[in-house]
C-alpha cells in the first residue's frame, strides 16, 4: 500500500538527511521525496511517498514525530487528497508520423510540448504518479532519451468526503 | 598545522581587550553555558580542535572538574556511568576526527539505553570543512543515527542556544545523547554571552500528563484480570517511578517482573517480584508472562531479548502499554490500551485513582494465580550448586552481596557475568544496577563504574567484568588512580569469552572458535603496575576473605577471581524460541 506523508521540518542544514537517515535506518522505503519552502522561511515541507502496511506508516509517523526539528507529520493519504507529480520527458521523433502520434498522446494526457528539434521533443506532464507512469509507458514505442520526474507532492482536499476504500481503512 | 582561519590566543586576547565587557570567545561561552546548566564534572581528552575549549576548562577549573581519561570511549562510558548513577546529564569532551570516532561506541550505547548525555566534539575550522583536513571526520553525519539530536555549530552566535537546548533535549521526554560538534574557529570567535536559557526551537513538548480515561479503563482491566503481570523496564528507573510502582502493585497485589534495564526499579526481594524475565530471566517470570491474561507493560519496548518468539510472548494476554515514547507503543506488539506517558506520572495517577476507588484487598482475588506462581517458584528456583574445588561464578555474586550488605552500586560489563550479576544480586533500589543493556558493549563496565563512583562518592561502586571486556578498557584504571577514585573491579576470570563459548557449546556442537583467553596478562601484576591493589582468589575457601580485603582497601582494587571455566548461564531461551520452552540446565 502506497502512502504519502508530509513533514514540516526546520529549514536548517542537515535536517533533511536526518529524515532520510531515519527512513534507511528503520528500513522504511522511500519511493519519492520532495522538499520545498513553506510560507514561513524557517520551515520546509518534505513530501515522502512510501509503501508499507498501516503499522509501518504508523511507525514512520511516530518516528518522524520524535525528531527535534520536526513540527508536524501528516499522512496525507489517510484523508481525501490531491497528489501531483511532474515529469519532463525527452523523446525521439524521427518522422512526421511519429510526431503526430506523440502529439495525439500529448493531447490525450493533457501534456505540453516545452521544446522541440527536428528529431526530438521535450514533453511536460503533471498528474498523479499513475498517470505519469501510464504516459511514459505509452511513449515506450518511441525512443525515450531521458525522463526527469519531480517526485510527488500532495495536499488534502477541502471536502471531507471519503472514498469507500479510505473509509474502510480509517475504520480499521 | 596552521590554518588561515585560526585565531591565535594573542589575537583573541587583544580583541577581548578591545571589547572588555561583553565579547568573549566561543570556548568561554561553551564552558559558561555548561556551568549554567549545572555541569561540574566533565570526562574528556584534549586535541588540536578543542585547544581553545581546554584553555577555558583550565580557566574555569574551580567550577568544573575535568577527568582526563586515556581513551575517548572511556570518557563517554564514564559520562554514562555518571548519568546512570544519578539521572543527571553526563558530559564528555573530545577532539575532532579520531576523538569523535572513538566516542561513537559510547554515544550509541547511551542511545540504545536512553541515557542523557551531552557529548562535545571538536571540529576542524569551518573554512576547511569538507576538504579532508587533518583530523577531519563528518561527526554530524557519523553520529546522526545514534543521537537524540546533534548540532554542527557554524556560528558562534548559535552556540549558547545549542548548549541550552542540548541539555533540555538530553534530559526530557525519553532521554538520550546529544552531540555538539564545534569547529575550532567558532570556539575562538568572539560573541556576547547572554546567559539566556530559554531561546530554543525544539518542537517536542515535554509530556506532563496522560490519557486519564485510558488509564481508568486499564485499571478496570487490571482489577478484573485473573492472571495479570506487571512487566516493568528502564522507563521506571529513568523516571524515578519506584515508589509509585510499589504503592500501586502492593495495593493491587499483582506480580511484577522487571527487565534487565528495570532491575532496581522494583526491589528484587519483594514478595511480589518474580525476578527478571527474558532470555536469562527466571522460570517463574517467563511462565507467568506466558500464562498471563493481562500484561501491564511500563517503560519497556518489547525487546527481542525479552520476548523471544513474538507470537508466543504472552499469547493470551491483552496489553496495557505505558511509555513516554509514542514510537515504542505498537512498534513490536500492538497494545489494546496504549498510554503515552512518563512512567512515574502514570503510576502516580494510577495510585490516586486506586485510593479514590477505596482500598480493597485485591490480593485475595488473585489467590489462584499466586498459587500457580508459587508452584513455579518452588519447582525451578534460581540456584547454583557450589563446588568444593572451584569457585562458581554465581557464588561470587552471592558472596559479594553478603560482604556489601547488598548496598553496593553494581556496574556490569557484558557477557555471562552480567547475567549472573542480574540474577544473583537482589537489587534494593533505583539506579543500584548499571549495565549496557541495549547495545551490549563489552568494555563498558570499568569506565562506567568509574563515572558512577565519581557521581556517588558515598556509596561503594563495584564493576563486575569478564576477563574479555576488562581488557577492552582497562586503561582507565590509571584515571581512577590519578583522581583517587576508590574503584573496585571484580574480574570473573574464566579464561574464555564466556557467553560466546556457551553458545558455541549449546548451539555449535562445542566448536570453540576463537574464544580462548587463557593467554592473558597476570591481572594482579597489571593492577600493581597501575598502582592499584591486585588480589586473586582461586578456591572457594579464600573467596570471602579476598573480597573483604579488597573492600577494606581505600584505593583502587582489582580482583582476579578465577571461576569455573565452563559454567553456563541458565535458564536460557534460545534465540527465536518461545520463552516457555526455556532450557533450564
Amino acid at each position: 500500500m502506497r502512502h504519502t506523508i508530509s513533514i514540516i521540518v526546520a529549514n536548517q542544514p542537515g535536517e533533511l538527511s536526518r529524515i532520510v537517515g531515519l527512513f534507511s535506518a528503520r528500513g522504511f522505503n522511500i519511493e519519492t521525496i520532495t522538499v520545498g519552502k513553506t510560507l514561513e522561511p524557517a520551515w520546509s515541507k518534505a513530501t515522502v511517498v512510501t509503501s508499507g502496511d498501516d503499522r509501518t506508516v504508523e511507525q514512520i509517523i511516530k518516528q518522524c514525530s520524535r525528531l527535534a526539528r520536526v513540527r508536524e507529520v501528516k499522512a496525507v493519504t489517510s484523508l481525501p487528497h490531491i497528489e501531483r507529480e511532474m515529469a519532463l520527458i525527452d523523446v525521439e521523433v524521427k518522422s512526421g508520423t511519429e510526431r503526430q502520434e506523440v502529439m495525439s498522446l500529448v493531447d490525450i494526457f493533457r501534456a505540453k510540448v516545452v521544446d522541440i528539434s527536428h528529431e526530438r521533443m521535450i514533453l511536460e506532464l503533471s498528474g498523479t504518479m499513475d498517470k505519469v507512469d501510464t504516459f511514459i509507458d505509452m511513449l515506450q514505442p518511441f525512443a525515450i532519451r531521458e525522463v526527469t520526474r519531480s517526485g510527488c507532492v500532495a495536499i488534502n482536499r477541502l471536502s471531507r468526503l471519503m472514498t469507500d476504500e479510505q473509509a474502510e481503512r480509517a475504520a480499521a | 598545522m596552521e590554518y588561515a582561519t585560526q585565531t591565535s590566543f594573542a589575537e583573541t586576547e587583544q580583541a577581548a581587550v578591545d571589547n572588555p565587557r561583553t565579547q568573549v570567545r566561543g570556548a568561554e561561552i561553551l564552558v559558561r553555558s555548561l556551568i549554567e546548566n549545572g555541569v561540574d564534572t566533565i570526562f574528556g581528552l584534549p586535541g588540536g580542535a578543542v585547544l581553545h575549549i581546554y584553555d577555558e576548562i583550565w580557566r574555569y577549573r574551580d567550577e568544573i572538574t575535568h577527568y582526563l581519561v586515556r581513551h575517548e570511549q572511556g570518557a563517554v562510558h564514564a559520562a554514562e556511568g555518571y548519568a546512570r548513577a544519578t539521572g543527571k546529564v553526563g558530559v564528555a569532551l573530545v577532539t575532532s576526527g579520531p576523538g569523535a570516532t572513538n566516542a561513537v561506541t559510547g554515544i550509541a550505547d547511551a542511545y540504545m539505553d536512553s541515557i542523557p548525555l551531552v557529548v562535545i566534539t571538536g571540529q576542524v575550522p569551518t573554512a576547511v570543512i569538507g576538504t579532508d583536513a587533518f583530523q577531519e571526520v563528518d561527526t554530524f553525519g557519523v553520529t546522526l543515527p545514534i543521537v537524540k539530536h546533534n548540532y554542527l555549530v557554524r556560528n558562534v552566535e548559535d552556540l549558547e542556544n545549542a548548549v541550552n537546548e542540548a541539555f533540555h533535549l538530553a534530559s526530557t521526554g525519553k532521554p538520550g545523547p546529544v552531540v555538539i560538534d564545534i569547529p575550532k574557529d567558532v570556539t575562538a570567535a568572539l560573541c556576547e554571552y547572554r546567559k539566556d536559557r530559554v531561546r530554543f526551537l525544539s518542537c517536542q513538548p515535554v509530556q506532563q500528563d496522560c490519557d486519564r480515561e485510558m488509564l481508568e479503563v486499564a485499571l478496570d482491566k487490571v482489577l478484573s484480570a485473573k492472571k495479570p503481570v506487571f512487566y516493568v523496564g528502564g522507563g521506571v528507573v529513568t523516571s524515578g517511578a519506584s515508589d509509585a510502582l510499589t504503592r500501586v502493585v502492593e495495593t493491587l497485589g499483582v506480580p511484577v517482573t522487571p527487565t534487565l534495564m528495570g532491575l532496581g526499579g522494583f526491589p528484587t526481594a519483594h514478595a511480589q517480584c518474580l525476578g527478571m524475565l527474558g532470555m536469562h530471566g527466571t522460570y517463574t517470570a517467563n511462565m507467568a508472562v506466558a500464562e498471563s491474561d493481562l500484561l501491564v507493560a511500563i517503560g519497556v519496548r518489547f525487546d527481542d531479548r525479552v520476548t523471544g518468539k513474538l507470537a508466543e510472548f504472552a499469547p493470551d494476554a491483552e496489553v496495557v502499554h505505558i511509555d513516554i515514547d509514542a514510537s515504542n507503543v505498537g512498534k513490536i506488539r500492538k497494545p489494546q490500551y496504549p498510554v503515552i506517558a512518563d512512567a512515574r506520572v502514570a503510576l502516580e495517577i494510577m495510585a490516586e485513582m486506586l485510593s479514590r476507588r477505596g482500598t480493597r484487598d485485591h490480593r485475595e482475588r488473585l489467590g489462584a494465580w499466586w498459587g500457580e506462581i508459587r508452584k513455579w517458584q518452588e519447582a525451578v528456583p534460581l540456584a547454583c550448586e557450589y563446588s568444593e574445588f572451584e569457585i562458581k561464578p554465581q557464588q561470587v555474586i552471592e558472596t559479594l552481596y553478603q560482604v556489601t550488605n547488598g548496598d553496593a552500586v553494581i556496574v556490569s560489563d557484558v557477557g555471562q557475568h552480567q547475567m549472573w550479576a542480574a540474577q544473583f544480586y537482589p537489587f534494593k533500589r533505583n539506579r543500584q544496577w548499571i549495565n549496557s543493556g541495549g547495545l551490549g558493549t563489552m568494555g563498558f563496565g570499568l569506565p562506567a563504574a568509574m563515572g558512577a563512583q565519581i557521581a556517588v562518592p558515598d556509596t561503594q561502586v563495584i564493576a563486575i567484568v569478564g576477563d574479555g571486556g576488562f581488557q577492552m578498557t582497562n586503561q582507565e584504571i590509571i584515571t581512577a588512580i590519578q583522581y583517587k577514585v576508590p574503584l573496585k573491579v571484580l574480574i570473573m576470570n574464566n579464561g574464555y569469552l564466556g557467553m560466546v563459548r556457551q553458545w558455541q557449546e549449546m548451539f555449535y556442537e562445542r566448536a570453540y572458535s576463537e574464544v580462548d583467553l587463557s593467554i592473558s596478562p597476570d591481572f594482579v601484576k597489571l593492577a600493581e603496575a597501575y598502582g592499584a591493589q591486585g588480589l586473586r582468589a582461586k578456591t572457594p575457601g579464600e573467596l570471602k576473605a579476598v573480597l573483604e580485603q579488597g573492600l577494606e582497601y581505600k584505593g583502587v582494587t582489582i580482583w582476579d577471581i578465577v571461576v569455573s571455566k565452563e559454567e553456563n548461564v541458565f535458564p536460557i531461551v534460545p534465540v527465536g524460541g518461545a520463552s516457555r520452552n526455556m532450557i533450564l540446565k
